[in-house]
């Protein structure tokens, strides 16, 4: 599988320094394990509409440090779990940033866009002429390191690691 | 023409990818010493099973403990632990330890499975804790961690560093906590984000192993990738002694005796060839000083931890549990002090007091030295040595509405498992003191009295 390079999608916008306890509570994170398990929690103490309202291909906008606190991946793999397309912010923490790109989960850090992008909005996030577009203006982001594309490109980092182990 | 000055973490990612030299910005494949899971590892497992191995790379590399969820609160929990238990098995994992033994950084610290100058991966977001030692630890997640057990190494990107400096002596009842609650108020929660926060300055060497342990853990929360203190004769001498021990106990079964102070000092002086020191002169994208003796008891409200205040100005908040445990402060000292204050006094009506230390270790010590039996007089009850009720899972986790005072690291919405609770972070000091007058307070106000 290759990922697309290419989002479009309707627009959930959140605030700064949202935590992985609100993205996916760590009372579940060693006993749901499945995405079917976990998708119904995505945002649990955060937007309880989320999880019931999301469709495929929506992206997740919010302000500064997103995915603050715990290593859980799930907190990237319920959005997954649920058909979102990226996360757009003015910042993530590190962990949640691998943890989404190893995914599949384009995490792009877009402060202008993140500050302009209003809820609902339609927008499109173009990995290739690193460019989030939305009703507010075009706005740019630096390029992809050849390591996330590597591994975006290789369809995740398992994949990734299991073509380089074959070599 | 001489080297450039390097900061640490650009000296240990080199150590760990092998290379003479790093640059910062640079991506390396590192080698990590040490790989740390716990209650996580049967999920890890889920998915290192993609690539179709029958045996982990570096089984001798890997240190498991069930930490997290323990005693099993559920038979789901259970099962996960039996999952564990059997997985460690089939690969011949040494370093594994049970229910009861301890929180993971707490227990590889006290078995000295790490040295001063080595990189340790964790699938686990306060794996900066062993910056105390002078190590390099950072947090990964769960994919990760099954590529280094495939491949025994991951993809690092060489962070910046930022520069904090600590001098001064701070004043009464205000603790290593307090001075890091304060430096995360002063700089954001984000304010170390993706960097490596490495802490110097005279009042370092001051500090307790123990103290310099929450300083180092706290740092997680500061967003960062790793932190790092400079270690001293005190580090190599306590590591030593500890791996000296182990080594004999494991390589004769059960293998009594004393080491002899020479094998101790010889080991010391090993340790102390390979701790890894900054150059005078590094870049770093930021040097911050603070003066400990200027430092308040700081306490962090709801539900931010740089959302801090002097703890004089904070206000009537009543207390419905008050949390002394963790990586944070669930260790001898952090016990010692919550004993001087309690003993002799009862937790205030209203108000529960739940204790649960760090290890096995530091409950073996606190119960020698009678201060279980005094803790208990005074109304406080104890956990089995883990994280508790920390991250929400079970033991003592919070009705809706209710103030809970912690020495933990986080106090996030539904952090403690419900997302209306409170959580007010602060030293172990004033979560004692706040259990004996049901509301936060200092322990000035209590031994005052
Ligand atoms: S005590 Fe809390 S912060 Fe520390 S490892 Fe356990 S859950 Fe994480």
């Amino acid at each position: 599988m290759t990922a697309a390079h290419l989002l479009r999608g309707r627009v959930w916008k959140y605030g700064d320094s949202v935590s992985t306890d609100v993205i996916f509570p760590g009372k579940y994170t060693y006993t749901l394990r499945t995405p079917e398990e976990i998708a119904p929690h995505a945002l649990e103490d955060l937007d309880p509409e989320f999880a019931r309202g999301v469709r495929p291909g929506d992206i997740v906008v919010a302000g500064r440090n997103w995915g603050c606190g715990s290593s859980r991946e799930q907190a990237a793999t319920c959005l997954v779990a649920n058909g979102v397309g990226a996360v757009v912010a003015a910042s993530f923490s590190r962990i949640f940033f691998r943890n989404a790109w190893n995914n599949c989960l384009p995490a792009v850090t877009c402060p202008a866009a993140a500050a302009a992008i209003e809820p609902g909005d339609v927008i499109e996030v173009d990995l290739d002429r690193c460019l989030v577009r939305c009703p507010a203006g075009d706005f740019s982001f630096p390029p992809l390191s050849p390591a996330l594309r590597e591994i975006l490109d290789a369809g995740g980092l398992i994949p990734w690691a299991q073509r380089r182990l074959a070599g | 023409m001489a080297a450039p000055p390097r900061t640490f973490a650009q000296k240990a990612l080199a150590r760990a990818a092998g290379l003479a030299a790093v640059e910062v910005g640079q991506v390396v494949d590192a080698r990590p010493d040490l790989a740390l899971s716990h209650d996580n590892t049967a999920a890890i497992r889920q998915i290192w099973l993609r690539f179709g191995r029958e045996r982990v790379a570096i089984p001798e590399r890997m240190a498991i403990t069930l930490d997290h969820a323990v005693p099993a609160p559920t038979p789901r929990h259970a099962q996960n632990h039996a999952e564990v238990r059997r997985f460690v098995a089939e690969q011949g994992i040494t370093h594994f330890y049970e229910v009861g033994r301890g929180i993971c950084h707490q227990v590889f610290s006290e078995e000295a499975l790490l040295e001063p100058g080595q990189l340790i991966l964790g699938s686990d977001s306060h794996t900066p804790h062993f910056g105390w030692m002078g190590a390099f630890g950072a947090g990964i997640g769960r994919s990760e961690m099954a590529v280094v057990w495939a491949t025994g190494e991951l993809w690092l990107r060489v962070p910046e560093s930022l520069r904090i400096e600590l001098q001064g002596t701070p004043p009464p009842w205000v603790s290593a906590k307090d001075a890091a609650l304060h430096v995360i108020g002063a700089l954001g929660e984000d304010g170390g984000l993706y960097a490596s926060v490495e802490i110097a300055g005279e009042a370092v060497a001051r500090f307790s192993l123990e103290s310099r342990m929450a300083l180092a853990n706290m740092m997680a929360e500061m967003g960062a990738k790793t932190s790092y203190l400079e270690p001293d004769e005190a580090v190599f001498r306590w590591l030593a002694e500890r791996r000296v021990r182990r080594v004999a106990r494991e390589g004769r079964s059960g293998g009594d005796g004393e080491p002899s102070t020479a094998a101790i000092a010889d080991e010391a002086a090993r340790l102390q060839a390979g701790a890894l020191y900054p150059d005078p002169g590094a870049p770093y994208t930021a040097t911050r000083r603070f003066d400990l003796s200027a430092i308040p008891i700081t306490v962090a409200r709801p539900h931010r931890v740089d959302h801090t205040i002097e703890l004089s100005d904070l206000g009537e908040v009543h207390v419905d549990q008050a949390f002394i445990g963790t990586c944070t402060n669930g260790r001898l000292e952090d016990l010692e002090i919550a004993h001087r204050i309690l003993k002799g006094r009862r937790v205030a009506a209203g108000t529960r007091l739940l204790i649960v230390p760090a290890s096995s270790e530091v409950l073996q010590m606190a119960l020698a030295r009678g201060w279980v039996e005094d803790l208990v007089a005074s109304g406080a009850h104890f956990g089995t040595p883990g994280c508790g009720p920390c991250m929400g899972n079970h033991q003592g986790v919070l009705a809706p509405g209710e103030v809970c005072v912690s020495s933990a690291n986080r106090n996030f919405r539904g952090r403690m498992g419900e997302p209306s609770a409170e959580i007010y972070l602060a030293s172990p000091a004033v979560v004692a003191a706040s259990a004996v007058l049901g509301r936060i307070a200092s322990p000035a106000e209590v031994m005052e009295s």
